[in-house]
């Protein structure tokens, strides 16, 4: 699939990983128009993690995307640890790793001199790794591929979205194909079409934030060489003077990133015979075979609101930020898990609409601190005036010798789960150690099961509301419906790796989200409190 | 205002402005300006308090360059 140098980089635009094929919807013929509980608008990452999150909630999705490939281009590479977990619980993390890089080591340089390094995942005991590196096509492909094993999922490729009404109880959209429109009911429409959302744009909505004028060169390199599987920046690297590097290691092939100031012309930056001089120059006289190639620029911003009526916004249509950190798409990944269950929750009728506008406050709150991270990621990495790129090289310069310039040397602070501040978890009525925080996912841990087999925490929480429950006597009795998992009958911490995560003192009991998070923790088992708890975490 | 101590501090203050000169003796505006940023991150993290360097902050742009 690697296109030669001298094929040129729009030869490389044109081709295609995968296609995909238009086929003719029924609906496309129905009067009046179908009408469906939930259209997806964008078959990226995020919009494709929604919908699997849906169907497997039972709620059927048509997807709508206007395009029928997954482009060569490598985008959105890194993907953390919580991102797996959702797609684990989705059936696809497992794919995912196996076919990834797992990375921890993280190394910064200045000129040639490692200045400071990092190991994300320094404890044992989970599943998913830290982080795994993956190509977003490889990461769009498998997971069309999981959405190819799940009836409820209509994903409908050529199909844009032209034009959108908004209805109190519904949206009405046109949807044009390549044998004309026609109109599509839904009675909620999520918008997971990307930076330049076509939805967003219908509703008129415009975004507050920052744009950046830095111009960076990314590209996707088959090179013959074995450099350690670790992310390495560079500030001011010999091969590039005065500007950042960033490699990556991929499957099959490494990902390039340089910096090259505001005042890049974007075009000509793009073609092979600028290109490939910036990589001789990193690379030396090792052989290159150039993959892809594109220039960016970005935006650390949001929409104020993500949800407008029966149109929700997720992923890089809702907000935006640098790529240091990997809070892009990991970001949207999670909107994705934390709109589906409250979603199929009000339209299975376990949960009253109003709970939809938690959604708002906790991934806004995500949003926020995505933002405020890549933001000042990016005034280390670029800063806007000579001023300001004095004072970071005043941190570079004492970051060799002292620990604490080392701290301010920022090229990237990696992404991590948010811990939501949320009217949908109960307060702790006492204290608890260990890494467990109330809002923010379950740590994962090693556990046995019934049956001997060994596994991990977070394969039990998958579904609905979960209550974990430390053994104390005799098994509590639970209402119906209530997944009960009682530590030590149930599943076995033989490791002790829960005890510790959780503070898990006998009788300790946890209520956790159908996302994973923690939602409340009591030291004794109280079931009216922990019904309670439920009720809260449904918006009650 | 709060933490920030403006009262003098050093026994000897013309000593510690007199460190603070023969630091930047001799050198060009450029290498000055380098010194002195080193100087304002080392010290700051000396502090350790971002109260008492806000304030710091505050105080340094209320005042008019001569």
């Amino acid at each position: 699939m690697a296109a030669s140098i001298s094929d040129k980089a729009a030869a490389v635009e044109h081709t295609a990983r995968y296609r995909y094929d238009y086929v003719r919807s029924p609906d496309q013929d129905a009067r009046p128009a179908a009408r469906h509980p939930v259209v997806v608008v964008g078959a990226g990452p995020v919009g494709l993690t929604a919908a699997i999150d849906l169907a497997l909630r039972r709620i059927p999705v048509v997807m709508l995307d206007d395009a029928d490939r997954i482009g060569t281009g490598s985008r959105g590479i890194c993907w953390s640890k919580r991102t797996l977990e959702i797609w684990d619980r989705l059936g696809v993390g497992e794919r995912m790793v196996a076919h990834g890089v797992t990375w921890k080591l993280g190394k910064v340089f200045l000129g040639d001199a490692q200045v400071y390094s990092f190991d994300l995942l320094p404890e044992d005991g989970h599943k998913m790794p830290a982080f795994i590196n993956l190509q977003q096509y490889f990461v769009e492909h498998a997971l069309i591929d999981r959405v190819a094993e799940i009836d409820r999922i209509d994903l409908r490729w050529r199909n844009k979205v032209v034009a959108l009404v908004r209805r109190n109880d519904g949206v009405r959209l046109t949807v044009d194909t390549p044998e004309g429109r026609y109109d599509l009911d839904a009675d909620w429409v999520i918008a997971a079409d990307g930076a330049r959302s076509a939805v967003r744009g219908m509703l008129g909505l415009g975004f507050t934030g920052v744009t950046f004028e830095d111009k960076f060169l990314i590209a996707d390199v088959r090179i013959a060489a074995d450099f350690p599987t670790e992310r390495r920046f560079w500030f001011d690297p010999p091969f590039h003077s005065g500007q950042s590097a960033l490699m990556h290691k991929q499957p099959d092939c490494w990902r390039i990133d340089l910096q090259l100031g505001p005042d890049a012309d974007s075009q000509e930056e793009q073609k092979p015979e600028r290109v490939m001089p910036r990589l001789t120059k990193m690379f030396g006289d090792r052989a290159l075979e150039l993959e892809w190639v594109s220039i960016y620029q970005f935006n650390c911003r949001r929409l104020d609101r993500f949800i407008h009526g029966r149109v929700i916004f997720i992923g890089d249509a809702a907000h935006q930020v640098s790529p240091f950190g990997a809070r892009g798409a990991n970001s949207g990944v999670q909107d994705a898990e934390n709109l589906a269950w409250k979603l199929a929750a009000v339209l299975g009728g376990q949960a009253d609409a109003a709970l939809i506008e938690s959604y708002n406050r906790e991934r806004t709150q995500a949003a926020d601190e995505n933002i405020a991270h890549s933001t000042r990621s990016t005034d280390f990495i670029a800063p806007r005036s000579p001023a300001e790129r004095r004072l970071r090289n005043a941190v570079l310069a004492l970051a060799p010798v002292a620990e604490f310039a080392r701290r301010m040397v920022n090229s990237g602070r990696l992404s991590t789960a948010t811990v939501y501040d949320t009217p949908l978890s109960t307060p702790d009525e006492t204290t608890f150690a260990g890494s467990a925080e109330l809002g923010a996912p379950a740590p994962d841990a090693p556990m046995r099961g019934r049956d001997g087999r060994q596994g991990y925490l977070l394969e039990w929480l998958r579904g609905d509301f979960c209550v974990l429950h430390v053994m104390n006597g005799a098994r509590p009795t639970v209402p119906a419906g209530v997944n009960l998992f009682v530590v030590g009958d149930d599943i076995h911490d033989d490791s002790g790796v829960f005890t510790w995560r959780f503070d898990a003192t006998p009788g300790a009991t946890y209520v956790v989200r159908p996302d994973q998070h923690l939602a409340a923790r009591f030291r004794d088992f109280d079931c009216a409190k922990v019904m309670r708890a439920i009720g809260r975490a449904k918006g009650a | 205002m709060g933490k920030l101590v403006t009262a003098s501090r050093f026994d000897d203050p013309d000593a510690a402005y007199v460190a603070l000169v023969e630091a930047r003796r001799g050198l060009a505006d450029d290498a000055a300006g380098a010194l002195d940023l080193k100087l304002v991150l080392i010290l700051a993290n000396h502090i350790g308090d971002l109260d008492v360097l806000d304030e710091a902050i505050a105080l340094a742009k209320s005042t008019s360059d001569r």
